[in-house]
């Protein structure tokens, strides 16, 4: 490796780790930031699962045998030190272990973001680039109408719909994305699609813009009337010299997005009956089950500080600049 | 098959004139007109509301839902509720003696849980054990504090022994909290394993997901438990529920959308099966707080709610008007020829001039939490009342956390009730003085006295005599507005089939899965 190359990674790494440190430090605060919040909602575990039969003495027994009686302060630091020892704890509710329980609902969350996304990037980049090669044209006019529209109707709206249409009507999906019990792939590709195309189509209009947006101000830039100039095709010009030096903030938009995918889509899960975190979290939220609540926070919080490091990251990998803010 | 098999019941009034001695009551679906029999084998796919991922296998915790309806199927109690709303022997032949405070239990032959082992006397005892003492987290304690002593006379014999008399008690064993599971060594309940001795074990248990059946060859009843698998799965969101049923995705549904119910009839192959059991709307107030603890105010406010505009408008008429009392038609000892407070203004300001109290203001607590469309059933209430000069504001209280901070601590809000088999059980557990749930604060010397009289009579027509003044006392004199029973509906396609349904809950008293079979 050259002695440059070097160099420019070097400042790469180090901002890598100064970053991971503040994200664990920022996973810290949000822990204690949900475990009041929690703590501070009104009613506890044992009034919302026993509801209207609860008495003063069940609620007791109930408290007792979980812990509940202890002081806060014990009870968050009984929790860090599992944490810290790779113990997640058990759920409050019905007593099984946070990770097996949060095993399973991570997977088909991350499925079902996967899916959207590589259906939506790709859709919605390229719809970005062609609308910014055309714009003004009748084919820019009628891609930013369409987005747009997808994504101002509420999205259980646009659910609803697909599922009536596609669903009820034609019936050539399924209206129930629950997997089953041992899913194989295709069943689980065919069962998600609707869910995955509703999600597409509330994100393509926020990332496709963003591109657009974009590459029209990159466009404008002397170097690429220069490119034109030495006779470079449009479609060169744009892919070659206007995306590579737009991609910071196209990058960023889609890291979002994904974010939003993996811990947004609680509607698009309960509508289609797709057993997914954000289900999970509601629930557990409902429920007061805090060892549920403060593992699937982590994991939130997670998602989006780790999405926002690898955009930065590729971001900088495009724009070296980026590296020394003046 | 394209014949359309949707039907519509008799109306509910033309139900109710007919209801004088109607104990079996409210069953509004003819079912001889396609009564088959019933044959083995296919899959039961239901489409269930009130599933959550903290649902347990644990009978404390049972509440409703999908676990519920699902451990009905695994498992067996001592007494089940038949069709026609009596207590018929499940897992035991009971006998009570003549002052009915000691029950004998005697467990039939031959019944063995799913791992093979014989169910005794212990198992029994430790899943009623399960619900009683200090340590207990259950929410049927209450319905065993009446119980003194529960033992074992050999293996195969189980002996009650009641602080009092109790001629209902049988009734109160059918209760799904008292599921009969296996006795750990030490005399606790295994109730983690999942087994019992009904017609199918669980397969697969993810909670607020699904819930998967499969049949055991060797189930002890010889007509049950039809199908060779069943899969319950939790749809909380109503327009899902329905697109599924309508998809094929699921068989059954229960609680469909009201609003919509109409349109999901016109399409062919579905079924509608509708019953009124006892669940019911409630508006308790505080009897020794503010302006209500004057009787007369408390008629006012009988008088001043329009019940068949909160029938047709709430529940667009899928239930029966009620008449402050919570016994319904669908009990034994309903008595159907009280005198029924209805809508009428002027006679609300009579008694509110009675009262002194004109121009009465009061405020109400009401959250859907409480029931689908409370808060559309007050704001009609508000309207009503308004005609008979009561100012009644209504306090939008949160959903969440309704049962623990607005329930028994407002003195007038909405409350929900699914009711109980008996009226013994309902009086006792609501409107008997000191009562835990007492939610009006109610205190009748009367009632009190005849509640204790009528439990332990075994006498059915002096029983009879002494519910009906109960009903009365409730109805003129009792805190709580009844306005409405509410009816049962699931929703079923061609693919399935029933004989008489029950009409104590949902899906066939929540035992669908062994009573229904494949069409």
């Amino acid at each position: 490796m050259s002695a440059p190359a070097a160099r420019r990674q070097r400042p790469i790494l180090r901002m890598i780790v100064g970053r991971l440190g503040i994200g664990v430090f920022t996973l810290f605060v949000i822990s204690v930031l949900i475990f009041l919040a929690v703590s501070l909602l009104p009613g506890d575990i044992a009034q919302q699962v026993l509801g209207q039969s609860a008495t003063p003495e069940t609620v007791a027994a109930f408290r007792r045998e979980l812990g509940l009686d202890q002081p806060l302060i014990w009870r968050y630091l009984d929790w860090v030190g599992g944490v810290l020892s790779g113990d997640f704890g058990r759920s409050l509710a019905n007593g099984r272990p946070v990770a097996e329980l949060l095993a399973a609902r991570l997977g088909n969350t991350l499925f079902l973001a996967a899916y959207a996304a590589v259906i939506a990037v790709p859709v919605a980049v390229g719809l970005g680039l062609l609308s910014a090669l055309w714009r003004g044209s009748w084919f820019d006019r009628i891609a930013n109408v369409a987005t747009l529209s997808a994504i101002s109707f509420p999205e259980f709206f646009i659910a609803y719909i697909l599922m009536f249409w596609l669903s009820v009507r034609m019936g050539w999906l399924p209206s129930i994305a629950d997997p089953g019990a041992s899913p194989r792939l295709g069943e689980m590709l065919s069962r998600a699609f609707l869910p995955a195309i509703t999600l597409v189509l509330v994100v393509t209009a926020h990332m496709m813009r963003m591109t657009r947006a974009a590459v029209v101000n990159v466009l404008g830039a002397p170097y690429v009337t220069m490119a034109r100039l030495k006779g470079v095709s449009r479609w060169r010009v744009v892919t070659r010299h206007a995306l590579p030096n737009a991609l910071a903030p196209i990058v960023n938009v889609v890291a979002l997005n994904i974010a939003w995918l993996i811990t947004g889509v609680v509607i698009v899960e309960v509508v289609f009956v797709y057993p997914g975190l954000g289900q999970l979290m509601v629930d557990s939220v409902t429920n007061r089950d805090i060892p549920v609540v403060q593992a699937c926070a982590l994991i939130f919080a997670a998602v989006y500080i780790l999405l926002n490091l690898l955009a930065d990251v590729l971001a900088i990998a495009t724009n070296p600049r980026l590296l020394h803010p003046r | 098959m394209s014949i359309n098999l949707t039907r519509q019941g008799l109306t509910r009034r033309g139900v109710l004139a007919g209801a004088a001695g109607m104990a079996a009551a409210g069953l509004i679906l003819p079912c001889g007109a396609y009564a088959q029999t019933a044959k083995r084998g296919g899959r039961l796919r239901i489409g269930h509301l009130g599933g959550a991922t903290s649902d347990t296998l644990d009978p404390a915790t049972y509440a409703a839902g999908p676990v519920v309806t699902a451990m009905l199927a695994v498992c067996n109690n001592l007494v089940e509720i038949d069709a026609k709303g009596r207590a018929v022997p499940e897992l035991a032949e009971f006998e009570p003696d003549a002052e009915a405070r000691v029950w004998t239990f005697r467990l039939k032959d031959g019944v063995t849980f799913s791992d093979g082992r014989k169910l005794t006397a212990r198992d029994v005892i430790a899943s009623f054990n399960h619900h009683r003492g200090d340590q207990t987290k259950s929410g049927a304690k209450g319905s065993l504090e009446q119980v003194k002593d529960i033992r074992a006379d050999g293996d195969n014999v189980v002996i009650f022994e009641l602080v009092s008399g109790n001629a209902d008690f049988a009734y109160m064993t059918s209760d799904y909290h008292f599921v009969i599971m296996p006795a750990n060594e030490d005399g606790t309940l295994d109730w983690q394993s999942g087994l019992g001795t009904g017609g199918y074990v669980l397969e697969n248990f993810e909670p607020g997901v699904r819930i998967t059946l499969k049949r055991r060859d060797d189930y002890w009843k010889p007509d049950r438990a039809w199908f060779d698998e069943a899969v319950l799965l939790t749809i909380n969101d109503a327009t899902a529920r329905q697109n599924a049923l309508m998809t094929g995705e699921v068989d059954v549904i229960n609680s469909p959308d009201l609003a919509t119910l109409h349109l999901l009839q016109r399409r062919p192959g579905l079924q509608l099966v509708e019953v009124t059991g006892t669940a019911h709307y409630t508006m308790p107030m505080f009897c020794d707080q503010g302006p209500f603890t004057d009787p007369n105010v408390r008629l006012a406010l009988k008088y001043a709610i329009d019940r068949q505009e909160v029938l047709d408008k709430v529940l667009r008429g899928h239930g029966q008007i009620a008449n402050d009392s919570p016994i319904a038609p669908a009990n034994r000892f309903y008595a159907a020829d009280l005198a029924q407070n209805s809508y009428d203004p002027d006679k609300a300001r009579h008694y509110l001039k009675q009262a002194g109290m004109e121009g009465l203001k009061v405020e109400i607590s009401a959250s859907d939490a409480a029931s689908v469309g409370a808060l559309d059933m007050v704001q009609l209430f508000q309207q009503s009342a308004k005609a008979a000069g009561i100012d009644l504001t209504v306090k939008r209280e949160p959903d969440d956390g309704y049962w623990s901070n607005v329930w028994l601590k407002k003195p007038f809000c909405v409350s929900y009730w699914n009711g109980r088999p008996t009226e013994d059980d309902m009086f006792s557990l609501v409107y008997a003085k000191g009562a835990e749930w007492n939610e009006s604060h109610w205190d009748n010397q009367r009632f009190n006295e005849l509640l204790l009289k009528a439990r332990a009579e075994l006498d059915e027509s002096l029983r009879a005599e002494m519910y009906r003044e109960m009903q009365g006392l409730v109805s003129q004199d009792g805190g709580t507005i009844i306005p409405i029973f509410v009816n049962y509906i699931d929703v079923a396609n061609d693919k399935v089939a029933h004989g008489e349904v029950a009409s104590n809950r949902f899906l066939d008293g929540w035992k669908i899965v062994e009573r229904w079979w494949q069409a």
